[in-house]
């Protein structure tokens, strides 16, 4: 429960004084006010700095260092104040959060400092507030980067065996292990630059054939320069083959990125080895050859840089979406307009609207190459407007750009962003189980059977301060609130519909039940007031923990706190296994001699089957809350949950 | 030749630019756009409003709490609200920390018009206070005349039964989906009439102050309940 509205809790509970007229059953106890101690101050002393504080403030958070009973092995009896320590300037954002109910993240702070104390105090960092929340994963993540970079700078040692396939994978994605990968690399590199520079100079032309027309290198040299390349697609074919080969993951392998471009190098080459001279697809053919300037992308193994920029854009996807998206704006709104504008002087460049474009393109890029100027004074006008725009819209986005870039440059490139994702899903899934806390709290609290039904219940005061050590009494007070709550939602004393609080699950399948309204036998012992609603578990024979039965409490709490989490941890999950329920409607006759809850519990849940050694009480007339006479003692009390 | 061309491509500048200067204008008199911050500036609205409660001895005058209990109510109050007054919004959504499961609007509009005893639209420290007084020390008459009060939504001094049909469904909406057995529909009308039989002597459809007391006062499940929370300060 939220820190500060506990100071609400007193008028709540006096507010439901309202509910008292129309409720038709009897009040649940309160709880005892536990030896009503008054409000004291607690002096925490960190490091000699002192702080302040009350007591209840610091029970609001009972999972917690300083809300439970471990603070008291911290307790000075000399000084009677409670010494830590610890960093007094971090615990200060500590002890606000037992305040405010706010956890803030001090951006001056050491992030793993912080953690420690964190860890220390025993507050989970996911309720860090939202404010500093960004701030903190920010941090977080870049620490732990920094982390990982140290650990493979540290990663000389080569692991002891290794297989020749992780040999030759770790080879090649880290030239610098062994001297062989080196020279891998180092050889490749200069194929690709070879490669790239024959087909540049391919190109070039040299000397003039005897018909006085200039021929490109390519044509004159034919045969030296098939050879190269022919060299070259053999080293990069028997390059990529290895790395297929070695790689650990081998589908991952071809759908990268790296190794796209690799097929996308050399696929040409055997394209055209396999397609003749044909006339037809010679065309197609050329245009195939433009993909071996792919080749210069191999680089990119190569170098860093490059790496870091093809991130940057992936990143900037954004960004580059928007620029791109005004920038189409601008230029269609300026073509339409320097048409129009251009339209009645006579022998106008500006044929039409996508003519203009052109025009728009090279004046809002401040390119102006002057083939097409516009000649009316309103065009004029108009393009000055134009290129001055120009200028804006395209500085705007581009800094963005840069930061980004710089930003990781710095970070040294990971794929953190999908990390951030899973953890932003996985931290508000556990602030909701920790939200969920409050109500499963309170329906473990009646599983667990801490509530006494009947007024008058003397030999258990001795339990029910155990019982109620166990959890707040804040707590214990809010579940009491929700217990009258549930008392008051009763029709009539006859009918006995008992309105509960159950969690999620139990509702959805009775929810099933009810729509199959089948109403089970019943057996003739029932009463008849019994069958009314035709769920499984009508009767609910609620009995309560024997006192005599396995002597202490910790053993008897056993059971409990095997299946279930710890009463208080609001941090942990509690594990409610739901069988599917039985269809064979057979089970559900009861029988006389049988409690009738071991039946529907043996079929529905697997939690708290707490053995019942003693004979069960013949509760055949009906369910708990026409308890008005003596409690039985030796009765076992187990909701069927 | 020449000069009737520029005059009328002068012409027809001076006409676009017109045409464009007019359309802004329209586009400006319409609201559309904006050209100066100011006229976007937003009222501010007067949140500062704060209230500072009559001295401690004027409420231990007026209250059954002790010093020391006022003390610890008021810290309480200050530190969930600082300004020192409690609004509807404010009030429900504190009223719906402690039932998560169900909707707990309807019922915390009907305790906040019960509360706010001057009508003021927002709760301060002395109407909490005194709220409290009656509920937790004031005697059972004092008490019943609060839930009377309470359940009377229209402090006409008569309770119908579509009155108590609203906080009935207001009582059973903070239950929320989730209960066992599943809520129909007309149970919180069922629960009225059973209500309604109890407490309705003289059958004319309408419960009034002292049929109310009356039947409390003979009604042992309600007299105990009346002392359960006594002890919650």
């Amino acid at each position: 429960m939220a820190a500060g509205v506990a100071a609400w809790l007193p008028f709540a509970r006096a507010a439901a004084i309202g509910w008292m007229p129309v409720a038709n059953l009897p009040m649940p106890v309160a709880p005892a006010g536990k030896n009503k101690r008054q409000d004291e101050m607690i002096i925490l002393n960190v490091s000699g700095r002192r702080f302040e504080t009350w007591r209840n403030t610091l029970d609001r958070y009972p999972d917690t260092l300083l809300g439970s009973s471990e603070k008291e092995f911290f307790y000075n009896e000399e000084t009677k104040e409670y010494f830590f320590d610890r960093d007094p300037d971090v615990f200060r954002s500590v002890l606000n959060f037992y305040r405010t109910g706010k956890l803030h993240y001090p951006r001056y702070e050491c992030i793993s400092s912080y953690d420690e104390e964190l860890a220390f105090f025993g507050i989970i960092s996911e309720i860090i507030g939202d404010c500093c929340y960004e701030e903190y994963k920010d941090r977080k993540r870049e620490n732990a980067e920094r982390l990982m970079d140290d650990q493979e700078d540290n990663k000389d040692a080569k692991p002891p065996n290794m297989t020749c396939r992780e040999t030759m994978w770790r080879a090649f994605e880290n030239p610098h292990t062994s001297t062989m990968a080196l020279v891998f690399y180092y050889v490749t590199g200069f194929f690709i630059a070879v490669s790239v520079i024959t087909n540049v100079v391919e190109t070039v032309p040299c000397g003039t054939s005897p018909n006085q027309k200039e021929v490109p290198c390519g044509e004159r040299y034919t045969v030296a320069f098939f050879c190269m390349d022919t060299a070259c697609v053999m080293i990069f074919t028997v390059e990529y083959l290895m790395r297929l080969f070695a790689a650990p993951s081998r589908y991952r392998f071809m759908r990268s990125v790296m190794s796209i471009i690799d097929v996308v190098a050399i696929l040409p080459y055997y394209i055209g080895l396999v397609m003749t001279d044909n006339e037809d697809v010679s065309g197609a053919f050329v245009t195939l050859r433009v993909f071996r300037v792919f080749r210069i992308f191999k680089f990119s193994r190569h170098s860093q840089g490059l790496r870091i920029l093809g991130y940057t854009l992936k990143s900037c996807a954004s960004e580059l979406g928007f620029l791109l998206f005004s920038l189409t704006m601008a230029i269609i709104i300026f073509a339409t307009v320097m048409f129009y504008a251009e339209k009645g002087s006579s022998s106008s460049k500006f044929t039409s609207i996508p003519a203009s474009f052109w025009y728009t393109i090279v004046t809002m890029t401040t390119l102006g190459y002057g083939d097409m100027v516009p000649k009316t004074i309103a065009g004029k006008i108009f393009g000055s407007i134009c290129s001055l725009s120009g200028v804006l819209v395209i500085a705007l986005p581009v800094p963005v750009i840069v930061s980004n870039f710089s930003r990781i440059y710095h970070q040294n490139q990971r794929a953190d962003k999908r990390r951030a994702q899973k953890m932003q899903k996985a931290r508000l899934a556990r602030i909701r189980i920790s939200k969920q806390g409050t109500s499963n709290a309170f329906l473990h609290s009646k599983r667990n059977g801490l509530f006494s039904e009947a007024p008058e219940f003397t030999s258990s005061t001795e339990e029910d301060q155990r019982l109620n050590k166990s959890t707040s009494l804040l707590e214990s007070q809010h579940h009491h609130l929700l217990h009258c709550l549930e008392k008051t939602t009763v029709t009539s004393p006859l009918n006995y519909i008992n309105h509960e609080f159950v969690d999620q699950q139990y509702y959805q399948q009775s929810y099933l039940e009810a729509g199959l309204q089948n109403y089970p036998s019943r057996s003739p012992s029932l009463s008849s007031r019994d069958g009314v609603s035709g769920t499984c578990c009508t009767r609910r024979s609620k009995k309560q923990h024997a006192p005599l039965q396995n002597a202490s409490g910790p053993a008897h709490m056993q059971p409990l706190t095997q299946v279930h989490a710890h009463p208080r941890g609001l941090q942990e999950l509690s594990t409610i296994h739901i069988q599917p329920l039985s269809t064979s409607r057979s089970s559900l006759n009861m029988r006389v001699d049988e409690p009738a809850s071991l039946n529907c519990q043996s079929s529905q849940i697997t939690t708290a089957i707490i053995s019942i050694p003693t004979p069960p009480v013949t509760t055949s007339d009906g369910d708990a809350h026409l308890r008005a006479g003596p409690a039985h003692q030796n009765v076992v009390k187990v909701s069927a949950l | 030749m020449l000069s009737a061309i520029w005059e009328t491509e002068g012409l027809q500048t001076v006409g676009i630019v017109v045409l464009v200067f007019a359309s802004i204008k329209l586009l400006h008199l319409l609201g559309l756009i904006s050209f100066s911050e100011d006229s976007v500036e937003d009222e501010l609205e007067l949140s500062t409003v704060r209230h500072r409660p009559e001295g401690l001895e004027q409420l231990e005058a007026r209250t059954r709490f002790s010093r020391k209990e006022l003390q610890i109510l008021y810290r309480g109050f200050k530190n969930e609200c600082p300004s020192g007054i409690v609004n509807e919004e404010t009030f429900k959504d504190i009223y719906a920390q402690f039932f998560p499961q169900g909707e707990s609007s309807t019922y915390a509009h009907f305790l906040f018009n019960a509360f706010d005893t001057d009508h003021n639209g927002s709760l301060s420290f002395e109407d909490f206070v005194m709220g409290l007084s009656i509920l937790l020390r004031g005697t059972i008459q004092e008490k019943l005349n609060w839930a009377f009060n309470l359940y009377d939504i229209n402090k006409d001094g008569y309770i119908t039964k579509e009155e108590m049909l609203d906080i009935m469904k207001a009582i059973y909406d903070m239950m929320g989906k989730c209960t066992y057995p599943i809520l129909k529909e007309d149970t919180p009308r069922q629960h009225v009439e059973v209500f309604f039989q109890k407490m309705d002597k003289n059958k004319d459809g309408v419960v009034t102050i002292d049929e109310f007391i009356d039947c409390c006062q003979n009604d042992e499940n309600i007299m105990r309940s009346m002392h359960l929370f006594e002890n919650v300060l």
